[in-house]
């Protein structure tokens, strides 16, 4: 099966007063059609601005992407008009990702008016008819606007306006994390249902593992703008190479109380990724850094069958 | 059975917003023991913030009001002492910490004299003296003694936390009253915090409630937890009891949720079907009967009772109480 | 089957019938608002007393009758007469017309122009942000009513160039809000998620800046059209602007200044118009903001 999408070391730099900012560093992977990439990774280690660089929500600053076979990196105009159709996005915050303005109909009708997919009035309604009951919305909810309703509502009113153009790739930042647990995962079965039946491809952002295991077939762990470790997402769960990944999984609280707890802490904070060197990125807080990790970036290099590390000692940890 | 530090019987609070009227709490029993533990789990809207914000009477009334209740903490009833007296005991005997460190810190004083006006009010100590309290305080939930004069901004958003913590524990409370404190951090740093309140909760032994909507943190931290659910408690009971032995059906569902980590990958999570009921219009019967896939003819005209699993679990369910009869 | 469906086919033609209706609910939603309500009540007043003027006033506004100069308010003339025997009553209620036209065109101008500016310097930042803002700021650095005035001078007297004149002056005013409430919703996420979808930049603006925007923009709009009459005055005052025996309210008021010890009604009839008009249209823009927001529950 060709690959849907093909990201090769992307980079996204921004100027800051204090230096340059190296959002994303360097990240590639592949994605087939209906297939799930999650990414994962807590907070400044890049993985909103991946997902914004590789549609083109902001420009790379280096590397390319290529959807379907063609090079749509920084895609402007009419090119970037065609990718709009195919690679879509549901945001995290259902606050503030609608229009408070604009009616249910009204958001998921803009799609369809913007690209022209359906003309003639009932042919929209139909067409916003059918996107509202695909995602569980009931008919009456109409005319309703976004702040009447509860943040699982909301986020399916947004998971509507994404499917509105039938795209092929979904970028899924944090969709679930501002929702409550039996919420969560009614929307997370909507998403899986939405795959199967359309396959769509979803690149799947979130900070909770275990909703990544449960969504991804594949999963990457950043830090600092840099992969530390990919590999299929069961594989992940049953044996983690970098130390950061580990910290990370034996970072959360698990509701089983049988489990034993085996607690990681790592020192200090996570630093900011502002013009750094070539030390390994995670060295700062690594139990286990010696002077080479300060000295040396390690590249992502496979350990085992399909599964990477970035990690000098990866082996013997 | 320890001695019982905090007791709560029957609590009822209600907002009243033009001509509505939300019932956010609807008949609540807690009792916290010294040292224990207590954890408040449940969902937006359950009612949770309410019930903490009751015991140190932070609710404004309009448009809040106490319906009824008593909240009996060392023999009086904090729901009806003066003002002045609860005010002693607002950041002296209980303290209480909130969600967001970016916004429970005031940007213009330095962290360390935060923590010494806390010990100043409270204690009738010199500046000087207060300061240097201050200073163990900070070095106890690991900040260095060098950034006492630094301002919010300067910290990140788990060592504001810590320094929040500190400030709470600065009198050395007999309660801690703690609302989602780790859940807008990083799950690493949560890891932290959640250490660090483990360890001060022994050293200085006190008793917290603590709120959250994460059932593996109550699982790390918590001795009893209580399931709220539309302003009641459904299920109570030690944390090994609740887990291990879940009989509510809303509890159940909520377990059945969660994705798991460790243990076999479902193919689809289990989903509690419908949304928690409209607080202005609660349903007659059992209030969780409408979204329940196990209901009998009674629950949705008769509201359920306390059902004693043991002297260590109880429930709210009528079907737990047929089966109970039945034997 | 069939009926399930046709019940449902009957709940969204109900539903979408309720659409049209919004405007219906924007309007329910200010009548509840009873201060609003008096504020728009009087504005209504005001502009009916304006376009009836002609059938209203007992007299023509420059009718001279020295004779009967500087009485004091009578029968025959309710709000007495001033130094040249005109009615004042009259003279008020075609002086609606001036002020009302100058208030409202020249914040129309204001809000255009500066609103115009303000949003492109804010959604479009960097550059165009600088050239636009340091314009904005060289007129900033002019009292806005002085700046009304070097324009009136520049162009000459007449009600036109007054209108102008004022609207101009409050052209960087408006541009400030505008940008700064450009710049707040520009952040929000379903900017971005109007971006997502390809939505044409002119679009955004038009269609989610904008009406996101506007609370703000209403308020100072209707503080704008009071203080308009109030800049319209000052320049009447020095000469500029309106000339006699045009009634403009602020004029009237200057002329009766000399007089205020003995006449006070000279002076007193013309303020309490203007104090009435600026109050009534500020009650109505609060009322006309919170109604237009969907999220304040009635």
């Amino acid at each position: 099966m060709s690959k849907l999408l093909k990201v090769e070391k992307i980079k996204k730099h921004f100027k800051t007063s204090r230096g340059l900012l190296h959002a994303v560093d360097g990240v590639s992977f592949e994605l087939e059609e209906g297939k799930t990439v999650g990414i994962v990774g807590e907070s400044g280690c890049g993985k909103s601005t991946l997902g914004r660089t590789v549609i083109n929500l902001i420009p790379a600053t280096d590397g390319k992407v290529i959807f379907q076979g063609k090079n749509i990196t920084s895609a402007k105009g009419k090119i970037l008009n065609n990718v709009r159709r195919d690679m879509q996005m549901i945001f995290q915050d259902p606050f503030s990702s609608l229009n408070p303005r604009m009616t249910v109909s009204e958001i998921i009708r803009e799609p369809l008016v913007t690209h022209r997919i359906k003309f003639g009035k009932k042919e929209i309604e139909e067409e916003i008819d059918y996107l509202m009951e695909t995602v569980g919305l009931a008919p009456r909810l109409y005319n309703a606007y976004p702040h009447e309703l509860d943040g699982g509502r909301r986020q399916r009113i947004g998971i509507a306006r994404a499917l509105a153009l039938n795209p092929k790739f979904i970028v899924c930042d944090e969709p679930v994390s501002a929702l409550d647990v039996s919420i969560q995962a009614q929307i997370l079965n909507l998403m899986q249902d939405l795959q199967e039946e359309k396959k769509i491809a979803y690149m799947f952002i979130t900070h909770d593992l275990s909703v990544v295991r449960h969504m991804s077939d594949e999963i990457i762990v950043m830090y600092l703008g840099v992969v530390v470790e990919k590999c299929l997402a069961e594989k992940l769960f049953k044996r983690q190479f970098h130390p950061y990944t580990k910290a990370l999984l034996s970072a959360i609280p698990n509701p089983d109380i049988d489990v034993k707890k085996n607690r990681i802490i790592l020192k200090d904070e996570i630093a900011s990724p502002i013009d750094p060197g070539l030390e390994c990125r995670f060295a700062a807080r690594c139990n286990y850094a010696t002077e080479k990790c300060f000295k040396e970036t390690p590249y992502l290099r496979s350990i085992e069958d399909y599964h990477f590390v970035a990690c000098h000692y990866a082996e013997s940890l | 059975m320890g001695d019982i530090l905090l007791k709560i019987e029957d609590l009822a609070v209600s907002y009243t917003t033009d001509n509505e009227k939300v019932r956010a709490v609807n008949g609540i029993n807690i009792i916290v023991e010294k040292g224990e533990t207590v954890g408040l789990v449940g969902e937006t809207g359950a009612g949770k913030t309410t019930i903490a914000k009751a015991i140190l009477r932070l609710i404004p009334t309009p448009p809040g009001k106490i319906e009824r209740g008593r909240i009996i903490f060392e023999d009086k009833d904090l729901l009806k002492i003066s003002e002045h007296e609860i005010r002693k005991v607002r950041g002296n005997e209980i303290s209480m910490i909130f969600q967001d460190p970016m916004t429970s810190l005031n940007p213009v004083i330095t962290v360390g004299n935060q923590i010494a006006e806390g010990i100043r009010i409270h204690q009738k100590v010199s500046k000087a003296k207060a300061e240097i309290l201050a200073g163990e305080m900070l070095e106890m939930v690991g900040i260095p003694l060098e950034r006492f004069n630094e301002y919010p901004h300067q910290f990140s958003g788990g060592m504001k936390q810590r320094v929040v913590i500190a400030i709470a524990l600065a009198c050395n409370p007999k309660l801690l009253i703690a609302d989602e404190p780790t859940t807008a951090l990083d799950v690493t740093i949560q890891a932290q915090v959640l250490e660090l309140m483990l360890k001060l909760k022994e050293d200085f032994n006190t008793a917290m409630i603590m709120i959250t909507h994460d059932l593996g943190v109550v699982a790390e931290i918590c001795d009893k937890v209580a399931i709220v659910y539309a302003g009641q408690i459904v299920e109570f009971g030690t944390v090994k009891e609740v887990f291990k032995n879940t009989a509510h059906p809303y509890t159940k569902g909520l377990f059945a949720a969660i994705p798991s980590i460790s243990g076999q990958k479902l193919k689809r999570l289990h989903h509690i079907p419908g949304l928690m009921p409209d607080p202005t219009n609660l349903p007659l019967g059992c209030q969780f009967s409408p979204r329940c896939n196990c209901k009998l003819e009674c629950c949705d005209e008769l509201p359920s009772e306390d059902i004693y699993i043991n002297e260590n679990h109880f429930l709210k369910c009528h079907l737990y109480a047929q089966k109970q009869k039945e034997g | 089957m069939t009926e399930m469906l046709a019940k449902n086919n009957e709940v969204k033609n109900k539903v979408k019938k309720q659409k049209k209706s919004q405007f219906k609910e924007i309007c329910m939603r200010f009548s509840k608002n009873k201060l609003a309500m008096f504020g728009m009540i009087v504005i209504i007043l005001l502009i009916i007393m304006a376009i009836f003027a002609p059938f209203i006033a007992p007299y023509s506004y420059d009718e001279q009758n020295l004779k009967r100069s500087n009485m004091l308010p009578s029968r025959q003339h309710l709000m007495g007469t001033d130094n040249f025997g005109r009615d004042i009553f009259s003279r008020i209620i075609y002086g609606s017309r001036i002020s009302l036209q100058i208030g409202f065109i020249a914040v129309g101008i204001g809000v255009l122009i500066g609103g115009t500016l303000g949003s492109f310097a804010a959604y479009y930042g960097g550059v165009a942000d600088n050239i636009i803002m340091r314009f904005i700021d060289v007129l900033l650095a002019i009292p806005s009513t002085l700046l009304a005035i070097s324009i009136a001078a520049a162009l000459g007297p007449g009600l036109t160039n007054a209108m102008i004149a004022v609207g101009v002056g409050t052209v960087p005013n408006y541009a400030r809000v505008v940008r700064a409430s450009v710049l707040t919703v520009k952040e929000q996420e379903f900017i971005e998620a109007a971006r997502c979808i390809g939505v044409k930049d002119h679009n955004i603006i038009l269609k989610h800046i904008l009406p996101n925007a506007m609370a703000p923009l209403i308020v100072q709009a209707t503080i704008g059209v009071a203080s308009a009459i109030l800049s319209a005055a000052a320049l009447s005052f020095i000469g500029l602007g309106i000339q006699p025996p045009i009634p403009e309210w602020g004029a009237m008021l200057s002329a009766g200044r000399t007089y205020i010890r003995d006449y006070w009604h000279i002076v007193t009839f013309p303020g309490v118009t203007i104090m009435f008009t600026i109050f009534s249209l500020n009650l109505f823009g609060d009322g006309l903001r919170d109604a237009l927001d969907p999220k304040l529950r009635r």
